[in-house]
């Protein structure tokens, strides 16, 4: 049964929805390769990313699935228990729906940080939502130091349409901004920004550009990259050209200084000093690659080392650009 | 032992040391804030970083660990430059404080912001309206110079109070002091020598005491044992370098009448002490029993385990036995009114301050210390007063209560009372004729050392425990496996205390001890009974059980939540 699931896992090449794009069977196969008495299962629904709602959808409408992709780990898995991590919002929306006798479902309201799987950890074991240092990987040292198999809601959905050989390479996107419809899709995994848009009818008839991956944290692309694909949480936000990009920069600051977990210098303070620049709507660009340079080497966890991203790629490729 | 490269040189290094540990050891000076290895590693300050050779990206050396062939490198120009931003963004959110700071002249992000030719004030101030707190009136936590880093909170709950707690408000964390009815402070301040920016600092009466010495009062001091190898690091001198004449002759420029030697205190307490075990040994009651000379400790037992008030023997402390014969039987002798002497004790520690304060201490409705310096305040006065302790004559100390004990001396390290009052206790069972005077099974800086002593047929189990948590292990674990119990809050004792010099660690905290030990070892009088001045005192003034009782005993009271 469990070298099953692994290898349906792999041959699917389902990779982590959560953002990391990680194979998940890898993931399975080292929690089931490390010995230990007790293991644990987490499904994180925290879904902290700015504006990103998909896993709020699939519970809406799939949370059978969901469930269902829990307990083929919890079979494959011995000795194992699962829990549900939700945020605040999710778990009173869904804490009714989601009721199993075999899952444990748990509220959190520890903001996107919460939502790393380490950090996650920490909080269950009654500690600060932090994110822990890596390696030990959570599927080697977890939850109370035993094995732990973290998956998105998302995973844990497909998990179960693999099973069942229901899954095609799909994945959900989900489309939003001003001018556009939006909303939330199942394609194909590996679409390109035009096509899905396109195929959406969230193509906009006039310039535009794109954040795509992750709704604070996902990176700027102008139209001669719209042939890539989206990765990361399957994100896109439409930006026209007549939106204000100083207020998107404000938003996704203050998202991430109140976002982030506060541990470590350039996170806590240079993320801080981001948003005062742009508060000012004054940028000093020296001054902020320097910063950027630093939150990327030297920040303790991804969220850190990805924060220049958006701001970085904005501001070359939009705010620059129109000065040039 | 493994071999690696840093910064091309070729080093045999312990893989057990983190790479900032082995560098350090080898002079290379990477920067670091936060860590100290008391603590486990924080990687927070991200000062540290380095790199190794066939890996991506930076790593922090004080969280890792060396492999056999490492390559590493410590000052790139990537490594040099965020460095650069990241100090520049901890000066942004600590406000400088200097000339009042425990670091003042030792601070590292200072140094470093010389060395690296960085502009401090960049950027505005972040915490220009964070506030301030007193803790017992011991210590000031100032949260406007605090870099995050949460040593603090991981030193108080490492000592098993967890009174520092970090709160999550608006965008930023805080650390406050705990709104728990169950948790408060004991005053130890092992989080004023733990934080590496000063947030945390002693009260400092010394305006006051200047005042005093204006208004020609009869201001005496004196000083603990542990301070005479402690003080000499605030001027530069080698770990535990012994300066005890050096002290009173300092203190005597300061304008002090006189000086005394808080060891003569502790011989004192050595006796009745010892007196209160055999008592408790020979009719089994209120055992074990524990000392109580350690104030943190007291107030831990009163607040944390009332349960166990009973158990503390109710002989005061040194510094308080002492102020108080200071203000009766040498008041009385040099025919000075008790109501003009004023009592200073410098001890290496936060918590006398607290102590000074009790209440039920006073005698004739006097307290016995006035006023309590620490180690490194009373080398901030003496460093405004443009005395040199290390360039310094030194002077001995006064007479009428002029002779201290060795045993007095090591009550300044973990293992030092206990090794007192055994030493004490020998002597008066066995009729003065003992054997044995070094008991080194007492001694070390362990969390929990177990020893029995044998006396004619009375065997005495004996646990010597620094750092509360390792008591309140004792105490929740197996309260009746011993028969007297000594415990100091801090780590290796007095020696550790938290109003000693910074930087402190295992190895300053043990040169600090093992001075100590060497000054008892080359004393001629090893026991406290044997002290003349302790037998002066007996005999012209501790006569009667009534006096005795008055300035050498006192009681212990269940304790409410004070912050």
């Amino acid at each position: 049964m469990e070298r099953d699931i692994i290898q349906k896992l792999k041959i699917a090449d389902l990779r982590g929805r959560g953002g990391a794009g990680f194979p998940t069977y890898l993931k399975w196969e080292s929690v089931l390769k490390t010995n230990a008495p007790k293991k644990y299962i987490i499904c994180n629904a925290a879904e902290g990313e700015l504006d990103l709602k998909k896993d709020k959808y699939i519970l809406e409408h799939y949370s059978k699935d969901v469930i269902s992709g829990i307990k083929i780990a919890l079979k494959a898995i011995d000795n194992s228990s699962a829990y549900i991590y939700l945020n605040k919002e999710y778990y009173s929306l869904f804490k009714d729906k989601l009721k199993d006798e075999n899952i444990v479902l748990i509220e959190e309201d520890n903001g996107y940080i919460g939502g790393e799987e380490s950090a996650l950890i920490n909080f269950i074991e009654g500690k600060r939502a932090e994110p822990r240092k890596k390696p030990p990987f959570v599927s080697e040292k977890g939850l109370f130091n035993m094995p732990t198999l973290v998956n998105n809601v998302e995973t844990f959905y497909y998990v179960s349409k693999i099973e069942k050989g229901e899954y095609d390479n799909e994945r959900f996107y989900m489309i939003m901004g001003e001018k556009i419809k939006g909303g939330i899709y199942e394609l194909k995994e590996g679409m390109t920004i035009r096509e899905i848009l396109k195929n959406t009818k969230n193509y906009l008839d006039r310039p535009f550009y794109v954040q795509a991956g992750g709704g604070a944290c996902g990176e700027i692309m102008t139209e001669d990259e719209f042939d890539k694909p989206v990765l990361g949480e399957g994100f896109i936000r439409v930006i026209s050209y007549e939106e204000d990009p100083y207020s998107l920069m404000e938003r996704w600051a203050e998202f991430l200084v109140n976002g982030n977990c506060d541990k470590c210098t350039p996170c806590r303070e240079g993320t801080y000093r981001i948003l005062e620049m742009i508060k000012g709507r004054k940028l000093d660009i020296d001054k902020l690659e320097e910063i950027f340079l630093t939150l990327e080497k030297t920040s303790f966890c991804a969220l850190g080392k990805g924060t220049p991203i958006p701001f970085r790629s904005l501001i070359k490729k939009v705010i620059l650009k129109n000065h040039d | 032992m493994i071999n690696i490269e840093i910064d091309g040189k070729k080093i045999i290094a312990d893989e057990k040391k983190n790479i900032l540990e082995i560098a350090i050891e080898n002079n290379i000076d990477i920067p670091s804030l936060c860590y100290h290895p008391d603590i486990y590693p924080k990687e927070a300050c991200r000062l540290c970083m380095i790199e190794i050779e066939g890996k991506r990206g930076l790593f922090t050396s004080c969280s890792t660990y060396p492999e056999e062939g490492m390559i590493i490198r410590t000052n790139s120009e990537e490594i040099l430059k965020t460095r650069k931003t990241n100090l520049k963004l901890m000066f942004s959110q600590h406000i400088e404080k200097c000339n009042t700071c425990l670091w003042n002249n030792k601070c590292k992000m200072m140094k470093y912001a010389k060395e690296w030719g960085i502009c401090i004030n960049e950027w505005e101030d972040r915490k220009k309206d964070y506030p301030k707190y007193d803790f017992g009136g011991a210590i000031t936590y100032d949260s406007s110079k605090c870099i995050n880093c949460s040593n603090c909170v991981d030193i108080c709950k490492n000592q098993g109070i967890d009174f520092l707690e970090i709160e999550n408000k608006g965008s930023f964390y805080s650390i406050i002091p705990s709104k728990n009815k169950n948790k408060d402070c004991v005053y130890c301040g092992q989080c004023v020598v733990h934080c590496p920016s000063g947030t945390f600092s002693s009260v400092d009466p010394s305006l006051k005491i200047e005042e005093e010495i204006e208004n020609n009062k009869y201001v005496v001091f004196q000083f603990a044992p542990s301070i005479r190898t402690s003080i000499g690091e605030e001027f530069n001198m080698e770990y535990g370098s012994v300066v005890t004449e050096k002290i009173i002759a300092g203190i005597k420029k300061l304008g002090a009448k006189k000086v005394f030697d808080v060891s003569l205190g502790a011989d004192l307490v050595t006796i009745e002490e010892a007196n209160e075990l055999i008592e408790r040994l020979q009719t089994k009651k209120r055992l074990p029993m524990f000392t109580s000379c350690c104030p943190a400790w007291v107030k831990f037992v009163e607040f944390y385990k009332p349960d166990f008030i009973p158990n503390l023997t109710e002989v005061k402390s040194p510094q308080i036995l002492l102020g108080g014969i200071i203000k009766t039987y040498f008041a009385e002798k040099e025919n000075i009114d008790p109501k003009n002497i004023i009592v200073v004790s410098v001890m290496p520690c936060t918590s006398k301050k607290y102590e000074a304060n009790r209440e039920e201490l006073k005698i004739n409705g006097l307290k016995c210390v006035d006023y309590v310096l620490t180690t490194h305040e009373l080398a901030r006065m003496f460093i405004k007063n443009n005395i040199d302790i290390s360039k310094i004559e030194g002077e001995n100390k006064d007479e009428l209560l002029g002779i201290a004990s060795g045993a007095g001396v090591i009550f300044g390290s973990s293992g030092g009372v206990a090794e007192s009052a055994i030493r004490t206790a020998c002597y008066k069972l066995l009729n003065k004729k003992i054997d044995k005077i070094d008991f080194k099974e007492f001694r070390g800086h362990e969390g929990i050392k177990e020893a029995s002593v044998k006396i004619n047929d009375i065997e005495i189990k004996i646990a010597v425990v620094n750092g509360l948590i390792n008591a309140k292990k004792i105490l929740e674990d197996y309260p009746k496996k011993f028969d007297y119990v000594e415990v100091m809050s801090c780590p290796g004792g007095c020696v550790g205390g938290g109003g000693q010099p910074v930087p402190v660690n295992k190895n300053i905290r043990k040169k600090r001890a093992d001075s100590l030990y060497q000054i008892d070892q080359n004393e001629n009088i090893r026991i406290a009974d044997e002290n003349p001045t302790v037998q002066s005192i007996y005999k012209e003034f501790l006569k009667d059980k009534r006096v005795i009782n008055k300035i050498a005993y006192t009681k212990f009271f269940k304790k409410q939540k004070e912050n």
